[in-house]
């Protein structure tokens, strides 16, 4: 369960997100909705421990955000954060430094990633797509118990979305909690299980992901469905 | 005439320094010997000291930094005669390192070097490691990799860059001439290097081992700017630099 209270957050006495409640419980997948400047990307920083909000509190399993915890999550960026070495030096990495628990060899997760054969190449040298599944990869190697994702999805094709979500699902049936954010409907539809959508730093619904298509509440988030401009 | 003349000594020199140097003239490979033990050695404890300081005031958040930021970057310009002013002082008999009897020895030279160049490594360091920190910060937070291992890994993946870094702090020590010869005395078969000897064989008169050792730092400078391509090369190519 992950419990955010009264949560605020602002940058240069500049408020960024403010009265923010929620309770998540696993497993299955949360998406976060809303437009650009919604505070999605900062939402989730601040739910990975990334960034310290301002007051309020954010607990998982009644303990609050702090190393023990983090070390139990991982994050995907929007654009994958690959260090300058080959595929293999990579997970490698991970399991060396960051993993608390080892379950599987560097090939057998390259092999899952469909990445074994490009283990020797230069990671910043594979493809968009490829790029991200090795950023996914990475961050599953850790095994952690709780997956954030900030659009990793956004600046790929159809294909290799597609193999992104087939491992978010798998991942998911696996019992590990996900936080996606999207502005993707459609990939909001095929994998959500609840919705959270915010709007100008306000979390303004977190309903079922059936319901919410269904019926959104808030104008904003009937306007956002409706693929209005929404300012 | 009088320019004829000066073209006939310039190649009979030449002739004589290409001689010297095909035949691996003794007092010459002596030089230049001395020379490269003692930049090599200035370069690697300079790399030591300078790589994890630069790294080090790239990401670490502490009081003074920007003093120390400013210090360093004001300390790539250190006049040599200065700093060989300064270690002389320091390591003369009568100053306050005397007792270790460093002065006139290719130790000194060194120190002196390592001077010079560690305010080099460890500043474009620091711009190099701020920059690619800039990149990994939040992944390396995610990680929650501790700063013991987010230096080494930073200074792993920036080896490229690191490496013409080190590169041009050997390049600035071994062409040095000020600092060596106020601490090193330029003294026959001791603490003579190849700057030290240019700048006293042409003032004897002899050209031909002045022109040899001005051959062989050239080559020495022109193969480490050739070595800075290919590896910026080979970097960019395997997209890690």
């Amino acid at each position: 369960m992950l419990e955010v209270t009264d949560l605020r957050f602002s940058i240069e006495q500049k408020v960024l997100l403010s009265d923010i409640n929620l309770r998540v419980s696993d497993p299955g997948i949360t998406v976060v909705l809303g437009a650009n400047g919604a505070g999605k990307s900062l939402f989730l920083r601040l739910l990975h421990g990334l960034l310290k909000p301002d007051t309020g509190s954010i607990r998982w399993h009644g303990e609050l955000i702090d190393l023990s915890v983090r070390q139990r999550q991982a994050m995907v960026f929007q654009k994958p954060v690959l260090l300058r070495r080959s595929v293999a030096a990579n997970i490698d990495f991970v399991l060396k430094h960051c993993a608390l628990k080892q379950h599987k060899t560097c090939q057998q997760i390259l092999e899952e990633a469909d990445l074994y054969a490009q283990r020797l190449q230069p990671a910043r040298l594979l493809s968009g797509g490829e790029q991200q599944r090795l950023a996914l990869a990475r961050a599953l190697a850790t095994s952690p118990e709780m997956l954030f994702l900030d659009e990793a999805t956004a600046s790929l094709d159809p294909a290799a979305t597609e193999q992104i979500e087939a491992r978010l699902c798998e991942t998911r049936d696996q019992g590990v909690k996900l936080i996606l954010v999207t502005h993707d409907i459609g990939q909001a539809k095929r994998l959500a299980s609840d919705i959270v959508f915010m709007h100008r730093g306000k979390l303004l619904e977190h309903t079922e992901a059936q319901a919410f298509f269904d019926k959104p509440q808030s104008l904003p988030a009937q306007s956002y469905l409706r693929g209005e401009l929404v300012i | 005439m009088q320019n004829r003349e000066i073209m006939h000594d310039f190649t009979s020199s030449f002739a004589l320094a290409l001689d010297l140097i095909l035949q691996f003239n003794a007092e010459l490979m002596e030089i230049i010997g001395l020379s490269l033990r003692v930049s090599l050695s200035a370069v690697t404890i300079a790399t030591l000291i300078g790589l994890p300081l630069g790294a080090a005031i790239a990401i670490m958040r502490f009081p003074g930094r920007q003093f120390i930021d400013i210090s360093l970057n004001a300390l790539m310009g250190l006049p040599p005669v200065v700093v060989g002013l300064l270690v002389y002082m320091m390591i003369s008999r009568a100053g306050p390192l005397g007792w270790l009897n460093l002065l006139y020895t290719p130790n000194a030279m060194i120190i002196a070097q390592l001077i010079l160049i560690v305010p080099i490594v460890a500043a474009l360091t620091r711009q190099i490691i701020e920059d690619l920190y800039r990149e990994y910060r939040e992944q390396f937070q995610s990680f929650c990799l501790p700063l013991q291992r987010t230096i080494p890994a930073l200074i792993w993946d920036a080896r490229y860059s690191l490496i013409t870094v080190i590169l041009a702090g050997f390049g600035r020590a071994i062409a040095e001439v000020g600092a060596v010869i106020i601490v090193g005395g330029n003294i026959d078969h001791l603490t003579r290097v190849m700057t030290t000897a240019i700048a006293l064989e042409t003032s004897k008169g002899n050209l031909a081992l002045a022109l040899a050792l001005g051959l062989i730092l050239m080559l020495i400078s022109l193969s480490i700017n050739t070595l800075v391509y290919g590896l910026r090369l080979s970097a960019k190519h395997q997209a890690y630099a």
